[in-house]
This record gives C-alpha cells, sequence and structure tokens, in this order.
C-alpha cells in the first residue's frame, strides 16, 4: 500500500527490538473471544487509477452547476469562489496541520484564526468572535445555549417562524428533550409578525431566534425586534446571511446580542451541504460563555507579539462536564478560507457582490413572475437574494422536474418544509447567474407551461 | 531568511483604494438599490474590511503558511489525535466537479451518484464497526457523542425508563462527559486501576440501577486494549444500561476487533483520524455514528436508503431525534474517508491497524529505556511516557521537552493528558511513518533527556515565537486586532 513504510524487513527488524515474533503478538492483549475471525466485508482495495475512475462514475452521475444553472438556495448558495481562496487554503501546511496547541508552530494558524475572528466582528458589527463552529444551524444552538447559561430568568426560547426550517429542528432536538420550551411564532406574509412578536415576548422569554434575511429571502425588521426583545430584558440572536452585509445594517448595528451565520458562502463550495462553517459572534458580556475554539494575541518570552489558543477555562478539556460546550474543535480551513476570501473582496467586493446578487434576484422575480402559470408570494415584502413563487397549477414537481431536463435547477420546493405552500417554490439568484440564463428559466418556464417543455436552454 | 512582513496584520497591510476581485458589471437592467430595499435596512457605513490586491493576499497567506508544522512537513506524533498521512488523491477526488459543487437541496433525482457514496459509505462503517445502522450527519467526534447520547436518551424514553447516569472513565476525553451534560444526563467518573484500565471495584460501586450509558475509549487513551471489557459491557447491559465506544483510536483495530462485537451499542468515528481525513488547523471533521439495530429507529433524520435501483432519502422516521446538523452533514470528510477505504480495502485495512500497533511498540520498546512508561510493557497504537521522574531529580517537564522537540523538527507529542499519568508524554506514531524516522526521533527525545535543564526551560529557540505568555492571554483577553484592553 502507497501510505506504509515498513517493508517485511523493516517488520522484522522492529519486532526483534521489540522483542516479540509476530505481529499478530502485539494483539495478545485483545481476547480472543473479542477478535474478528474474518476479513471485513468490504469492496477489494483500488489502486488511484481505478479509485478516479471509480469517483468519477459517480460524480459524472450527479447533476452539478455545470451541467445546470442552479437557482437553488434555502441556506447553501452558488456563489464564486476566487483561484487564489483555493489555492492558498490547498497548502499543506494550513489543511494537514492540527489544532494549533503548540502555539510556536501553529502562529500560521493562529494568526489567521485571530484576523478571522477580526474580520467577522467588522463585519457583523459585534465586539467578539470565536475561531467558528460546525455550521450556521448548530452555531444557533450553541447560541441558545449560551443565551439560556447567562442567567438570565427567562427559560422560554421564541423563534420566529421565518427562521431556516432546519435550523428550528435542530433546536428541537437539542432542547425539547431538556424540557424548555421552545415558542414558535407563525410567520404570515414571509416576514415576522411584530405585534405577534409583541404578544409572545414577556418576562419568561429567555432569547429571540430571528434570521435576517429569513429563510424566504425577507428582510426582517430587526431593529424594531430588538426593542421588543430588550424590553423585556431578554437575549436577541440574529441569524445573517454574511454577503447580504455588504449591503444590509449589520447584526451589531441593529441591537443583536448574539450573531450566528452560515459561513460556506464566504469563498467555500456547496459540497452537498458540508463541511460548513459556523459563524459565531456576540458582544462583551459574553467572552467567558462563548463556546469553541478562541484565539488571543499576547506576547512571547521575547516581547514579541504573538497569538495563543486562549480562555481554554470554558472549554471541555479543563472543564469537563462544567464546559460551556462540548465543542472542542473549529471549522479552521473554513475559517481560513472565509478569511481569505474577504481579504480579497474587501469592503467594496462585498459591496458589489451583494448589490449583484439583489439586482439580478430582483430582475429574475419580475421575469419569472410573467410566466403565466407563477406569481410572486410575498410580493410586498423586501427580500435580498431569494424570493417565493406560486405555480398557480400546483405542480411544483412537475414544473421543476421538466427545467431540470432544460438544464436548470430551478428551485427549492415549500412543500417539504411549509405543507400550506405545496404549490411554491423558493427561488435564489447570485451574482453567479446571468441575465441569459435568467431569461432562459423564465422562457423554458413558459413553454413547460405551454406544454412544449423540449427546447433546451 | 523570514519575511519580516508577514507578522503584519490584513488591517496593517491595507491600503484604501485596492481590491483583488473586479466583479463583472451588472447584466439586468439595474435600479436605484433603496428602490429595490427600504433605506433604513441598508448600510449608512462602509465595512471595515482591509483593502489588498490579490498579490498581498497572497503573500500574507503564503507565509502565514510557512510558520505552520503539519503533516506535509513535520513528523507529528501527537497521542490520540492519529496524524497520519493524509493522501493527496483524496483532496483531487472530493474536489470533483459533480462532487464538490453539489447543492444540499437538489433533486434526487440529480444526485444519484452521491447517495450512492453515502449509502455504501452507511454500510461500511458499519461493517468496520459491528453495529448495523449508521447515521452520516453528525458533525465533528463530539458532536457524534452529543448526537448518540440524544439516541440513547430517546431510547430510554421509548420503553418509559428514566435513566439519569452517564458514567465515563477518568482518563477518557473531556468531550465525554460535556456531551453527557449536554443531553440531559449527569456524568459521573470512574477511577482508572493501576494499570490504567477501568477500576472495576469503583465501576461497580458505581453501576447504580438508573445508569442509561456508559461512555468508555477502547483503546483507552493510554493505548491499552480494555482487558475487562466483556465484563464490564455484560455488566452494564444487565442493568439495562447502554454501551457507548469513543472511537478517537479505531485505528489500532481496524478489522482486528469490532466495538460491536466486544459489547458497544453505539460509537462514532472520527474520520479525521482513523480514514485520513486532513486535520485543517483545527477542522473540519466528522463524527459519524453507528448503533445496535435496536437504537436505529432514534437516529438522525435523514438516512440515505436504497429502493430497488435508486437511492433516496428518508425521512420518514417518526421516531428520531430529530435533526443535529443542516442538510447532510460533512460530506466532503466522508467523500475522502470513502475513497481512503476503497484506497485499501479488507487486508488493507488490517495492514492499516497492524503497523500503526508495530511502530508504537517499537517506539515504546525504545523510549522506555529512558522515559518510564507507567502502564505496561505492550500498547496498541499509542502509548504514554512519564517525565515525572526527569521531573523530580533535574526539574525537567513534559512541557520542555514537547518544546525543545519543535527546535529538532519533530512536533511535540500530547502532554498532559490524560491527567492520570504525571508528567504524561503521549506518543503516536501512525502507521505512516517509517523506522528511520521513528529511529531519528528516539535519538532526538534521547538527546533532550541529556541536555541542559535550562536550556530546555527556555526552548523552543528556533521558532518564530518562544513560550507565549498564555496567562496574559486569558486574564486581559485581545480577540480582535485594534481592539486590545492595556
Amino acid at each position: 500500500m502507497a501510505y506504509l513504510y515498513n517493508t517485511p524487513d523493516d517488520q522484522h527488524a522492529m519486532l526483534k527490538a521489540i522483542g516479540v515474533d509476530s505481529i499478530e503478538a502485539l494483539f495478545s492483549t485483545i481476547p480472543e473471544d473479542l477478535r474478528l475471525k474474518r476479513d471485513l466485508d468490504l469492496p477489494p482495495q483500488m489502486g488511484e487509477l481505478e479509485l478516479t475512475q471509480h469517483l468519477s462514475a459517480l460524480a459524472g452521475k450527479n447533476a452539478s452547476p455545470a451541467t445546470h444553472a442552479c437557482f437553488l438556495g434555502g441556506g447553501s448558495y452558488d456563489h464564486f469562489v476566487p483561484a487564489a481562496v483555493d489555492a492558498l487554503a490547498s497548502r499543506g501546511e494550513f489543511y494537514t496541520s492540527y489544532t494549533p496547541y503548540q502555539p510556536e508552530v501553529s502562529q500560521g494558524n493562529l494568526q489567521a484564526m485571530f484576523e478571522y475572528q477580526t474580520l467577522i466582528c467588522d463585519l457583523t458589527g459585534m465586539d467578539l468572535s470565536n475561531a467558528s463552529l460546525y455550521d450556521g444551524g448548530s452555531a444557533l444552538a450553541e447560541a441558545v445555549i449560551m443565551a439560556l447559561n447567562t442567567g438570565k430568568r427567562g427559560e422560554k426560547v421564541v423563534v420566529l417562524g421565518t427562521v431556516h426550517p432546519e435550523y428550528r429542528q435542530i433546536l428541537q432536538t437539542y432542547f425539547t428533550h431538556l424540557g424548555i420550551e421552545i415558542i414558535e411564532i407563525p410567520c404570515v406574509d414571509g416576514i415576522a409578525d411584530l405585534a405577534k412578536v409583541e404578544e409572545t415576548v414577556n418576562a419568561e422569554t429567555n432569547c429571540v431566534v430571528v434570521q435576517s434575511p429569513n429563510f424566504f429571502g425577507g428582510i426582517e425588521d430587526v431593529a424594531a425586534i430588538a426593542e421588543i426583545v430588550h424590553k423585556n430584558d431578554a437575549v436577541l440572536i440574529q441569524s445573517f446571511d454574511p454577503i447580504s452585509l455588504g449591503l444590509l445594517k449589520r447584526p451589531g448595528d441593529l441591537g443583536a446580542d448574539i450573531a450566528v451565520a452560515e459561513g460556506h458562502s464566504l469563498g467555500s463550495a456547496m459540497q452537498y451541504g458540508g463541511p460548513y462553517l459556523g459563524i459565531m459572534a456576540c458582544n462583551d458580556k459574553f467572552v467567558r460563555r462563548l463556546p469553541g475554539r478562541i484565539v488571543g494575541q499576547t506576547e512571547d518570552r521575547r516581547g514579541k507579539r504573538c497569538w495563543v489558543l486562549t480562555l481554554q477555562t470554558r472549554e471541555q478539556h479543563i472543564r469537563r462536564e462544567k464546559a460551556t460546550s462540548n465543542i472542542c474543535t473549529n471549522q479552521g480551513l473554513f475559517a481560513l478560507r472565509a478569511s481569505i476570501y474577504l481579504a480579497l473582496l474587501g469592503p467594496g467586493g462585498l459591496k458589489q457582490c451583494a448589490t449583484l446578487c439583489t439586482q439580478k434576484a430582483h430582475y429574475a422575480q419580475t421575469k419569472l413572475s410573467e410566466v403565466e402559470r407563477l406569481e410572486p408570494v410575498f410580493a410586498g415584502s423586501p427580500f435580498f437574494k431569494e424570493f417565493v413563487l406560486r405555480d398557480t397549477q400546483g405542480n411544483v414537481e412537475g414544473l421543476l422536474a421538466e427545467a431540470r431536463e432544460a438544464g436548470f435547477l430551478g428551485g427549492v420546493p415549500l412543500g417539504q418544509f411549509f405543507p400550506e405552500m405545496n404549490d411554491c417554490f423558493l427561488v435564489c439568484v447570485t451574482e453567479k447567474r446571468t441575465k441569459q440564463e435568467i431569461d432562459a428559466l423564465a422562457r423554458t418556464f413558459s413553454l413547460i407551461h405551454s406544454g412544449s417543455s423540449t427546447i433546451h436552454a | 531568511m523570514r519575511n519580516q512582513q508577514a507578522t503584519q496584520l490584513l488591517s496593517e497591510l491595507s491600503h484604501p483604494g485596492r481590491t483583488a476581485v473586479t466583479w463583472p458589471a451588472c447584466d439586468v437592467p439595474e435600479q436605484p438599490i433603496e428602490d429595490l430595499i427600504p433605506g433604513s435596512y441598508l448600510s449608512d457605513k462602509a465595512l471595515q474590511l482591509p483593502e489588498l490586491t490579490e498579490g498581498e493576499v497572497v503573500r500574507h497567506y503564503t507565509n502565514l503558511s510557512t510558520k505552520n508544522m503539519s503533516v506535509d512537513t513535520h513528523y507529528y506524533p501527537l497521542g490520540s489525535c492519529t496524524m497520519k498521512y493524509n493522501p493527496k488523491r483524496n483532496e483531487r477526488l472530493a474536489s470533483l466537479p459533480g462532487i464538490v459543487d453539489l447543492h444540499p437541496y437538489q433533486d434526487e433525482a440529480t444526485i444519484q451518484g452521491m447517495l450512492q457514496l453515502l449509502f455504501e459509505l452507511q454500510g461500511i462503517f458499519s461493517e468496520i464497526s459491528g453495529l448495523p445502522a449508521c447515521s452520516l450527519q453528525p458533525a465533528a467526534g463530539a458532536h457524534g457523542e452529543l448526537t448518540a447520547l440524544m439516541v440513547a436518551a430517546k431510547y430510554f424514553k421509548s420503553i418509559g425508563e428514566d435513566r439519569k447516569v452517564v458514567l465515563a472513565p477518568d482518563s477518557s476525553h473531556g468531550t465525554n462527559p460535556a456531551s453527557a451534560q449536554m443531553a440531559g444526563f449527569k456524568a459521573v467518573s470512574i477511577k482508572s486501576d493501576p494499570a490504567g484500565g477501568v477500576d472495576m471495584d469503583d465501576f461497580r460501586a458505581k453501576l447504580t440501577d438508573d445508569i442509561a450509558v456508559l461512555m468508555i475509549t477502547n483503546p483507552s487513551t493510554l493505548g491499552l486494549f480494555e482487558k475487562n471489557m466483556r465484563e464490564i459491557a455484560d455488566a452494564v447491559h444487565a442493568k439495562g444500561g447502554l454501551v457507548y465506544l469513543d472511537g478517537a483510536n479505531m485505528n489500532a483495530i481496524l478489522g482486528i476487533a469490532r466495538p460491536g462485537d466486544f459489547g458497544a451499542d453505539m460509537m462514532h468515528y472520527n474520520p479525521h483520524k482513523t480514514f485520513s481525513g486532513p486535520h485543517g488547523g483545527g477542522g473540519p471533521g466528522a463524527g459519524p455514528i453507528c448503533v445496535a439495530d435496536k437504537l436505529e429507529p432514534f437516529l438522525p433524520s435523514p438516512v440515505v436508503v436504497k429502493d430497488g435501483e435508486n437511492y433516496k432519502l428518508n425521512f420518514d422516521r417518526p421516531e428520531s431525534i430529530g435533526r443535529v446538523r443542516s442538510f447532510f452533514g460533512n460530506v466532503g470528510v466522508l467523500v475522502r474517508a470513502y475513497c481512503y477505504i476503497l484506497s485499501h480495502g479488507p487486508v488493507g485495512l488490517r495492514e492499516i491497524s497492524e503497523n500503526a500497533v508495530l511502530n508504537a511498540n517499537y517506539l515504546l520498546s525504545q523510549v522506555k529505556h529512558f522515559l518510564p512508561v507507567p502502564r505496561g510493557e505492550r500498547c496498541m497504537h499509542e502509548f504514554v511516557a512519564s517525565a515525572g521522574k526527569l521531573k523530580q531529580e533535574r526539574g525537567i517537564t513534559a512541557m520542555d521537552i514537547g518544546k525543545r522537540l519543535l527546535d529538532y523538527g519533530f512536533h511535540a507529542p500530547t502532554v498532559y493528558f490524560p491527567l492520570t499519568v504525571p508528567e504524561a508524554i503521549m506518543i503516536e506514531p501512525t502507521e505512516t511513518e517509517s523506522k528511520e524516522t521513528l529511529d531519528a526521533f528516539v535519538q532526538t527525545l534521547f538527546r533532550i533527556t541529556e541536555e541542559d535543564a535550562e536550556l530546555l526551560h527556555e526552548a523552543p529557540h528556533s521558532t518564530p515565537i518562544s513560550r507565549p505568555n498564555e496567562v496574559q492571554a486569558a486574564r486581559s483577553p485581545c480577540l480582535r486586532a485594534n481592539f486590545c484592553s492595556s
């Protein structure tokens, strides 16, 4: 095998030094009756060429943005990744290194994480950032844990119905069995109902979870929600889309106490949903409660500026069952990618990217709404890069299946998340989609409607 | 010749007006942005991000990279972390178009290749573990622990039992008790016996009727196979409890012993350890779990199933704990594990463990002559030496030795873990190192134990920085640029 070094001669010499006569003898501490007496039932060994052919064949069975124009969103986005991100992050010194427990030989990673924290604070307008968590959904759950642990009197968690349905499912999984009540505020017009928020949030509320731009792409009035939340002495947690902050007010400016996000769109591919990047930033007051890795600046014994993992007394390897979280890692490589991406774009580039998404999404909404069988659903609410369409013929699956034949991943059917929206689908338009693709999708939907769907884009 | 500018921060390199990205002109009819989004929602100030050219960004990060030790550049005998070689083919294959760029909400008909891969991987993980059901969803080992404990909680609820206690040895990873607590259990620690195994008297004393789960790392963090494993598992089962195996050390027993066969009802894998996913400076990993049949209904939703010739995501799982992560999981890491396993096949996987254990025992046989290994003559994939005597006699600590190794171009072993060994130095060579490297490491280690104590206290001497002030970092935290309390 290409990765093993020991030749039979090496093995012989080593066994001799150990003082045993076979490798088998080294396993003598495993009781005989606990050993496997046969080979594992697995596919046979493949060389690199065979394996490459096998994986290429599997890849060839999948549609992808290379074969289909992707209008899918809902928390995973087909944003452009500059070549420099791939080139730098694929350096072995970054991706084959370990958690920086030895700061002397990890200054590259530590400085990169410190810069990531800085960039996330700049991006969000928050005081603090950790060095990342698993993904946007579990980061949201960690934010709720942090709020619950902060000693605020309320125990109830209020979640707006416009928060990503999978994120809400994660909250249910994490908290329901702990006996913590999660109150969901149903959404009406694809946007939070402020009157309902006012009515629901009270002294028993520990925290309120809002997502803006929300799952439907709509922009919430976070500042107004923040006022209600803070009046009741509760914690406001905002889940946000990092790209949107090229245009929209930052969570920190809107009054969020904790800001979390799915950060994969900052320079990482969609990867069928993972690995992703859980962003978490918060106010200063959470400094000793913030879960996950944190990098701090200090000086070495010669007085040189340097960076170390810090505040480790919150962590499980020190505090065990008293830790603020069981998380003992970060998404280092993806935090690195996000940093490189933000460093490349700068404030102007991010603003331009966000503007392109917004212009194109609004153009697409207008254009697709002109198709006879389609209509916009939450037409009155402001949106960023995603919007909802209704198929007035109620055959979303059929419509999208035919669009696929023509080369489009045309949208995410919403019936799977909201049974009452069985005739609706979510369309996302990133900066990568061209006018030509948008027009072609509209034309395709029209042709499907008129019954001649065989024309390809 | 080091680039001095490489210690500057992005914000210090920034020059207003520079950028590295030119976006295309807007090709749809543009409208004033305020007509699309109400002005009150739009930011009225520019973001404080750095402004740099592409060349500056590339030089900055390339220089940063040279300040890391990594598996590609150095020997990394880091106990419990299994820092094995990360095959290049896996990186390329995980980046293939049609693999790396799939959207998680693509229709099943358009991702049959991906679903096939994931379905096969569920089966492969089950076969290696001897546990028939698998969830690929957890995002890291600790996330797998938490998920499995939630599965256990739901299982006990389903049979109408209210069990509160999770037992874990004091030598276990800190994530074990932390996960137990997060899943709503009370974590209780079991002592280790002098040989490093579970102290059977303490175990029996703590094995109460309300035990839910025993969490055990086997092979243990001391690199030992728990000799009383059968008895322990039987005792837990007799009380109606479940056994959880922390799979951090699976690299030692691939194809040799299966957790399901030696008594585990649940386990997690660390694919970034056992199956060579690169550690990425701290992540991402993944934490797939395998469980016994009776726990299958409670696994997170969805799982991949085969329906005739087609692969499907099954969301129809009424007893499932629900979802612990968005979308499907850390697929990119799982693809690498799949490639790694297929690169070896059943015989190759067994050879991995054989060589990992051979390398570890060879190192042990050499190291024990100058650094005592308190817990035995034989080990699995790793062993724990102690600098206790050196500290007593010459004031040389495990930390001193670790730091000095850096000067010689070796990454330090894990030090001060497990907590049950004084001045612990935990060494795991892995199977992807040669005898020559192991010999060089032993010689260096020996040479260090003979060196002047003062020299060691001030080590490392050759690295970009030395012995950072960690107390200061924690006492007055400076967690972002230009925002340090003095």
